[in-house]
């Protein structure tokens, strides 16, 4: 007891907590995550195919149901699809020339948003 | 005389543009995919000049002419089927590495016997859309010059088998592209001439000759509303199956590249179908009589010469039926090539299995039953036989494209129960059809658009089948490599098919021997 605190205290090298935490796991990136078909590759992956899949299917959903909708429309209002443009008819111009531009725009909405789609996810697994 | 003359021009020029590719041609993956340098303007050309066939260039507005507005939907259809495919086949079909339609089944299915399933349904939608080219090129070449009937058809199988044996997809890439162009102008400077004299004569209008039941939307007798949105449902969603469109796609370095140029087709082609509706038009103005002969496909070459004047009559029917006839050598390469290509992968076997040689007979036998159908007198509409082609192809690649690029959950089963089914119905729908088995009432209407209740089936039993049968393994890497974009370094499972076809003429690698 005495002889204890005679001596002086020991030395104790006084450390940051951090040392004896466990390493933190090596970074993994996002890619590997993917090629290893982990839980988290398979979110990356879903969420890719969600992205592209709905503005898709809401342009699709447009386009179906815009060209549908047309003989619907000409059935209930007559009138309006035999009003007479020049030597044609609103129905003619509709079906003849109209649409295409329609379409035109249609498809390059849907090559703009995709593009944008992958420049995101490129982006989001090179980050990691 | 001078439309001879015209149609000897654009065979020659056919001929000549494939020699310049030949020329180019040195390994197999240049003969099968243009060794996939071919950027989306070119691309977008060739797909526009593959596309347009002669049901487009001369039967669409003989269909508009015969029964008047409810065909506007032909041209819309033809042009919204590229909004479809665009939005769920083009890039990812790109990143999957096929190049046929078989090719796909068996990357994304791992399943020989699906393959050769698809390999089946492609050669029978390529005869049934090559059918129509061949009996139009004999009615074109009977309207514009008087030859027998025979004599078109032989002259297209000729140049055709002999454009493709010999030069393979890069040379036909330069001649499709082409005769894109060159069809847009041959349908396109006409009307100009055509429109002049129309408002000399004090621009009569089309539907005060007609009478209202050719103006107005679903007048016709025949369930006109189901058969609108039936053939609208088989147009939209059959243009992805057909074997030559996809196979174009192919040629894109990229999965972008592919989206880009499916995107300027719609382009090109809504610029081409504005002007068929203009003949369809004038020839109910200026020449009804022709509706009595049933003929209406000749309709277009025939309208020059009952509005113009010589020496004009003559030139512009000339450049008209120079015109469907590059639409005919241009569809049919297209068609030809593909069959060729999906018999020498699946059918031939021996030293003919993926060669150069057995390209070559391969493309023999695709122009071969179509051309012995055409010669021994079959008739049918152009634009109806083309819209049966596109119902075949909805009601089987369409499910399997869509389900096996979205869905991980398609399996082997479901392709092949899906497949069977929906080309089962369809291709008697089609027999009947053509057969004239059923003539009136709903069954006829059911028969003859088919696509309307064979679509959902052949999805529903792909869904149901799968659904009851266990997933197979590994679609993940398959999923990657259909979606993610081709920057991103990633396992996309092991790679196979065209890519890895050795040089033909080049020397053997010398590792073997070592």
């Amino acid at each position: 007891m005495n002889d204890r605190s005679v001596r002086p205290p020991q030395r104790v090298r006084v450390t940051s907590p951090r040392m004896v935490a466990r390493p933190r796991p090596a970074e993994r990136s996002a890619t590997r995550e993917i090629d290893e078909q982990t839980d988290v590759g398979e979110v990356y992956m879903t969420a890719l195919l969600r992205s592209q899949l709905r503005p898709g299917l809401a342009l699709l959903a447009v386009v179906l149901f815009g060209l549908g909708g047309l003989p619907v429309l000409f059935l209930l209002l007559p009138e309006v699809a035999a009003y007479p443009v020049g030597p044609v008819t609103v129905a003619w111009l509709i079906l003849g020339v109209a649409v295409f531009p329609a379409l035109f725009a249609a498809a390059w909405w849907h090559v703009r948003t995709a593009e944008r789609v992958e420049r995101d996810f490129t982006e989001i697994l090179r980050r990691r | 005389m001078t439309a001879s003359l015209a149609v000897a021009l654009v065979c020659a020029a056919t001929l000549a543009l494939g020699a310049l590719g030949l020329r180019l041609s040195r390994t197999t993956s240049d003969f099968y995919v243009a060794s996939r340098t071919v950027s989306p303007r070119w691309n977008a050309s060739a797909i526009g000049g593959e596309y347009i066939s002669g049901a487009s260039f001369l039967g669409v507005a003989g269909l508009i002419f015969a029964v008047g507005n409810d065909m506007l939907w032909y041209s819309i259809g033809y042009t919204a089927g590229y909004v479809v495919l665009l939005v769920l086949v083009a890039a990812p079909l790109r990143r999957s590495g096929a190049y046929t339609l078989p090719d796909f089944a068996e990357i994304r299915l791992r399943s020989g016997l699906v393959r050769r399933t698809a390999s089946v349904l492609v050669v029978g939608i390529g005869w049934l859309y090559l059918l129509p080219q061949f009996l139009g090129a004999g009615l074109a070449l009977q309207t514009a010059a008087g030859a027998p009937r025979w004599l078109g058809t032989a002259v297209v199988v000729l140049v055709v088998v002999a454009n493709v044996a010999a030069g393979g997809m890069r040379s036909v890439t330069i001649v499709q592209a082409f005769q894109y162009w060159f069809k847009l102008t041959a349908i396109g400077l006409p009307v100009i001439l055509l429109l002049l004299v129309w408002h000399g004569d004090g621009s009569p209008s089309p539907a005060a000759v007609a009478g209202p039941e050719w103006s107005t939307p679903l007048s016709g007798s025949d369930h006109p509303l189901y058969r609108t949105y039936s053939l609208l449902l088989a147009l939209l969603f059959g243009t992805m199956g057909l074997p030559h469109v996809l196979v174009r796609l192919y040629t894109n370095p990229d999965g972008r590249a592919a989206r880009r140029t499916v995107f300027a087709v719609i382009g090109l082609l809504g610029a081409f179908y504005l002007f068929p509706p203009i003949y369809g038009a004038l020839g109910r103005i200026y020449a009804g009589d022709l509706l009595a002969g049933g003929n209406t496909d000749a309709m277009m070459l025939l309208l020059p010469q009952r509005m113009l004047d010589q020496p004009w009559a003559d030139l512009v029917s000339a450049l008209l039926t120079a015109g469907a006839f590059a639409a005919f050598l241009s569809t049919s390469s297209g068609l030809t090539i593909s069959v060729a290509g999906v018999l020498s992968q699946d059918l031939l076997r021996g030293r003919w299995r993926a060669s150069v040689s057995g390209f070559r007979v391969g493309a023999g036998l695709a122009v071969a039953v179509p051309a012995a159908l055409s010669l021994l007198g079959l008739r049918t509409g152009l634009a109806d036989t083309v819209g049966l082609a596109f119902a075949l192809a909805a009601s089987t690649f369409c499910p399997l494209l869509v389900l096996g690029i979205w869905w991980r959950g398609l399996t082997r089963a479901g392709a092949l129960a899906g497949l069977i089914v929906g080309g089962t119905l369809a291709s008697t729908a089609v027999l009947l059809t053509v057969s004239a088995t059923v003539s009136s009432g709903w069954p006829a209407a059911l028969l003859r658009q088919p696509a309307a209740w064979t679509v959902p089936v052949a999805f529903g039993v792909m869904v149901l089948v799968s659904l009851c049968t266990p997933r197979p393994a590994g679609v993940g890497p398959i999923m990657v490599r259909l979606h993610a974009p081709e920057i991103l370094d990633l396992d996309r499972g092991e790679t196979r098919l065209r890519e890895d076809v050795p040089p033909l003429r080049h020397a053997e690698p010398a590792a073997k021997d070592v």
